[in-house]
């Protein structure tokens, strides 16, 4: 599904190296997860793959189903399955919710040469996606994310996530900021859309999240790089030990 | 100061441009002869002038008309709103285009009519907001279209009107050089709503005179677009009573220069006036100029001033405003507000805002903001799959609408969401 090779990145306005070789597999179908410490470059990875101006690609690829994606704008990657759920949703006053997200999911449908949803069945659809995540009517008529507590942006972000259906989900510490039951929900909207043909890579700092959301693989980031990839047993031992013991491993 | 010769003659130049109107009452005439002696006496605008700095008015004062093309196509806008229509072509009335002159609560009659009146109430509105609209800062286009100006509606309201009246401005000359001069008295009590668009003239020159007694409130939404070539100068001179209100917004786009100046007074305690406007530009040949004069003369009023301006490809974008606070117009609430938005490099927008204050219990503030694009939010709505143009479309209508919530029509309001959508469109970086 995606396929991330010695990425190297820099910022495009300092000499700062953030990403100093990625190398990271996500198989079609597959949950991955990413731990690691704070500044390792987990959100710079995720901004890169997604199209986000700022940065430059120094050296490496990354493929989505085979298609190098590097090149790409940021709405094209979306078209061509890619979602990444933020780690700071951004508020939007002005652009309501629902136009926000009926221009994205037509904007999509048109790129990949499909039909665009009509007004009544993307209506249709939005409000079965909404109540399962426990999204109300006027959350829903709302100038995006404007005036939304922290665990409201996430659930928006999963909510769209749900809409737009896309194969590769890259989901920035979606947990944090989450009461249990705000996890449970997310966790439950995630679980949902587990599919052969979608895979995840979810990073967080937390086991929590991955007590819901069960990952196949567990890859461990530190300064730039995946130092370290296992099975679920990694991340509870990160939990219990914390990064020093594999960051001492590897050095 | 002594005033450069040329600001003389080019002032007797400007007067010998439009034809003599027909001469009308006693009053009319005095009225107007004031007119040209206030012109004459301050001079036709120059770039040099403090209140032109921003904005050349040559293209408004040079003797010939410059060419300018025109759509034939009529924008459809407010069509699906209930209101009586009045065409006028190149600034001439035309009844065969119009709705009949009727509308309950309402009367309505030309300026012509009026003028040729002894005894009619217009006496003491013609000319005279303009004249006292006039200090402390000259406002020489104002004094000659009351000078010149043979067409017109004069419009007295006394109850609530039951749906609005439209004025229509077709363009149909290539060199037309028109000049229009309404009036509008609102009696105790009444509301009114005056719609304006189209794009009138090769070169326009309007004033409207707005005369709001105690306790009436005027609407007023106007969208001028279409043609590129244009250049227009407009003035609305407000007088307001005792708990009136008064609300206007125009939407502006294209048009090489639109000089749109309100010159608001409170003279009656605890009013109210919003004047909202939004532009849009696109070319380095379009200049617009929103100027806007408030003055506070009595106690507990209330005034909004929104502005917002959506420029790319070179466009200039101008707000002057002022409050003016005088020493007994306590609790004072002045607000005011303008901000540009350059889609790039190579345009500007240029803001004047000012406060002068003589009053110590006021709530006044202000504040002009100037810059391109949000790209963070840009970037979370094509990250989502918006394609960019739209997602820049989106970005520019939520930075507009603040202006546009000041209508306070929905109807009203959609219809310019609608024509401002439309137009960022079709024109796209
Ligand atoms: N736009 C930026 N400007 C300056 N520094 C940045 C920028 N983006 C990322 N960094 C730096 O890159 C490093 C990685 O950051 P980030 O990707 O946010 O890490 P993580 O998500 O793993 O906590 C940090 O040292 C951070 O300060
Ligand atoms: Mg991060």
């Amino acid at each position: 599904m995606l396929e991330i090779k010695n990425l190297h990145v820099k910022l495009e306005e300092e000499d700062k190296q953030i990403l100093k070789g990625v190398d990271l597999t996500v198989e079609p179908g597959q949950v991955a997860a990413i731990m690691g410490p704070n500044g390792s470059g987990k959100s710079t990875l995720s901004y890169v793959l997604s199209g986000r101006d700022g940065y430059e690609v120094t050296d490496g690829a990354a493929t989505l189903l085979g298609e190098d994606i590097l090149e790409l704008e940021p709405e094209e990657r979306a078209a061509a399955g890619l979602f990444l759920a933020f780690q700071y949703p951004v508020e939007i006053p002005g652009v309501g919710n629902m136009t926000f997200l009926r221009t994205a999911l037509n904007g999509q449908r048109k790129a990949r040469g499909e039909e665009e949803l009509s007004a009544a069945d993307f209506l249709k659809l939005v409000r079965e996606k909404a109540k399962a995540l426990k999204i109300d009517a006027d959350m829903l008529k709302r100038p995006v994310n404007v005036g939304f507590s922290g665990g409201e942006k996430k659930r928006n972000e999963i909510l769209q996530m749900s809409v737009l259906e896309p194969k590769m989900c890259i989901m920035d510490e979606t947990d944090s900021g989450l009461d249990v039951d705000a996890m449970k929900l997310v966790a439950d909207g995630v679980n949902a859309l587990r599919d052969a043909g979608r895979s995840f890579l979810v990073i967080t700092h937390y086991q929590r999240l991955l007590d819901h959301i069960k990952p196949d693989v567990v890859h461990i980031m530190a300064d730039g790089k995946i130092i370290k990839s296992g099975g679920p047993e990694l991340a509870l031992e990160v939990e219990t030990n914390g990064y020093a013991d594999i960051l001492a491993e590897v050095a | 100061m002594a005033l450069p010769a040329q600001k003389f003659e080019a002032a007797d130049g400007l007067l010998a441009r439009h034809a003599a109107p027909e001469a009308g009452a006693v009053w009319a005439v005095e009225a107007r002869d004031a007119a040209a002696a206030r012109l004459r006496a301050m001079g036709a605008p120059m770039r040099r002038d403090e209140y032109w700095k921003f904005t050349n008015p040559a293209a408004l004062t040079i003797a010939a008309t410059q060419a300018a093309v025109f759509a034939v196509d009529e924008e459809p806008i407010f069509d699906d709103i209930d209101r009586v229509k009045v065409v006028f072509v190149d600034g001439v009335l035309r009844r065969d285009l119009s709705d009949d002159l009727s509308l309950e609560g309402v009367e309505i009659e030309t300026l012509g009519e009026a003028l040729a009146k002894d005894i009619h109430w217009a006496r003491d509105l013609f000319g005279v907001l303009e004249a006292r609209g006039q200090d402390p800062v000259d406002r020489p286009m104002a004094a000659l279209n009351t000078a010149v100006a043979g067409e017109g509606l004069v419009i007295r309201v006394t109850g609530k009107a039951p749906k609005p009246l439209s004025l229509i401005y077709v363009h149909e000359n290539e060199t037309s050089d028109a000049v229009l001069h309404h009036l509008v008295r609102l009696e105790e009590g009444a509301d009114f709503t005056l719609l304006e668009n189209g794009p009138a003239a090769a070169r326009f020159n309007k004033v409207v005179e707005v005369d709001v007694a105690d306790g009436a409130a005027f609407h007023h939404v106007r969208a001028q677009g279409r043609d590129h070539e244009r250049k227009t100068a407009t003035h609305m001179f407000a007088r307001l009573g005792e708990e009136s209100a008064y609300k206007s917004f125009t939407l502006t786009v294209n048009g090489v220069l639109t000089r749109n100046e309100q010159v608001i007074e409170f003279t009656g305690d605890n009013a109210a006036a919003t004047v909202a406007g939004a532009c849009a530009g696109d070319g380095d040949e379009f200049h617009h100029d929103d100027t806007v004069f408030v003055t506070h003369d009595a106690v507990n009023c209330e005034s909004r001033q929104v502005f917002k301006k959506v420029l790319r490809n070179g466009a200039v974008g101008v707000f002057q405003g002022k409050i003016l606070v005088q020493p007994d117009a306590q609790k004072t609430d002045g607000y005011q507000i303008s901000q540009g938005l350059l889609l790039d490099d190579d345009s500007q927008f240029l803001a004047k805002p000012e406060l002068e204050i003589y009053a110590d219990d006021v709530a006044c503030s202000h504040g002009s903001t100037c810059g391109g694009v949000d790209e963070t939010a840009m970037f979370y709505l094509t990250s989502r799959g918006v394609p960019k143009p739209e997602a820049q479309d989106m970005l520019v209508l939520a930075f507009i609408d603040e202006a546009i919530q000041e209508i306070e029509d929905e109807a009203l309001a959609d219809d310019i969401r609608d024509l401002l959508a439309g137009w960022l469109s079709r024109h796209r970086a």
